[in-house]
């Protein structure tokens, strides 16, 4: 279980990449499965990509793994502190989307 | 062809702004050094350019990881001066733009805010003591020799540039209250 110290909500570009991560890949692929996974509506600068990916693996929710293809790019994939994460963050948003509904009227979605 | 121009940019923001209009008319920038631009022809709009200030020099271990980074992603380091990168990609891969969250864009204008703000304070320094000594060479009744009188000068210039400095974190800490404020209601 993620500690207590999780401040809410990801950020949208965090929650996807890390959900891009549940393949490894290296940073290029990172951003175009960002985009097709948002439908082009996430589309990350790579200064941005950047420094997240390094404050994720500061954080030890994603990881290095050695390439297997390109040997000299550098990949990463989700650790499993990772994926509580984002199961989390998904319990959350599915609340957010309950009461939003109730209370909206919930015809939509 | 090659074109060289000389101009000078204080806000790096228009800076930008210029060179991509220069592409507009295909003149693709290619290198910078001290005020001077180098342009070839090239078709019109074929790069968008982005200027960035590094976190270090460019041949610091670090700034070397993420220009690397930087070019395995297709943006291309046309040149580099001082901690300032100037980068492109082909328009035709898209929109460009190094920083897309709010986080990240107030990051790069507080390093660009924090660079200005020491050679503010190294400028004001300098000023006062500058101008200290002018001052105090005049008040012991000592004429103002040749001495003095350069300090005086130094200090005025160097009080000038303090001034400019000051007026530039202006704009940019603006932008940086503006992004604050757009945080509060979403990311």
């Amino acid at each position: 279980m993620p500690e207590s110290n999780e401040r809410g909500a990801l950020t949208e570009a965090v929650f996807y990449i890390l959900l891009a991560l549940y393949t490894p890949m290296h940073g290029y692929r990172i951003m175009q499965t960002v985009r097709e996974l948002s439908q082009g509506r996430v589309d990350l600068g790579a200064g941005t990509l950047y420094g997240a990916i390094n404050t994720l693996v500061e954080k030890k929710w994603i990881m290095p793994v050695e390439g297997e293809q390109d040997s000299r790019k550098k990949e990463y994939a989700i650790t499993s502190l990772g994926k509580s994460i984002v199961e989390a963050e998904i319990k959350r948003l599915e609340k957010l989307l309950a009461t939003g509904k109730n209370i909206a009227g919930g015809r939509s979605v | 062809m090659k074109h060289i121009v000389y101009k000078t940019f204080w806000d790096y923001e228009k800076e930008e702004q210029w060179i991509n209009k220069m592409s507009a008319q295909g003149m693709a920038f290619t290198d910078y050094s001290c005020r001077r631009y180098v342009f070839v022809d090239a078709p019109s709009n074929q790069y968008i350019y982005r200027i960035e200030l590094l976190e270090h020099m460019p041949a610091h271990p670090e700034s070397i990881a993420y220009l690397r980074f930087l070019e395995e992603n297709g943006v291309e380091v046309v040149s580099t001066y001082m901690r300032w990168v100037y980068l492109r990609k082909p328009a035709a891969d898209g929109s460009f733009d190094i920083y897309t969250d709010i986080d990240s864009k107030i990051k790069h204008y507080r390093r660009i805010s924090c660079f200005w703000t020491v050679l503010m304070i190294i400028e004001f320094i300098a000023a006062f003591f500058n101008i200290g000594i002018a001052i105090s060479s005049w008040l012991v009744n000592e004429p103002l020799g040749n001495f003095s009188f350069s300090n005086l000068i130094i200090g005025c210039v160097t009080l000038a540039f303090g001034i400019l400095f000051l007026v530039l974190c202006v704009p940019i800490h603006k932008r940086i209250r503006k992004l604050h404020a757009e945080k509060a209601i979403h990311e």
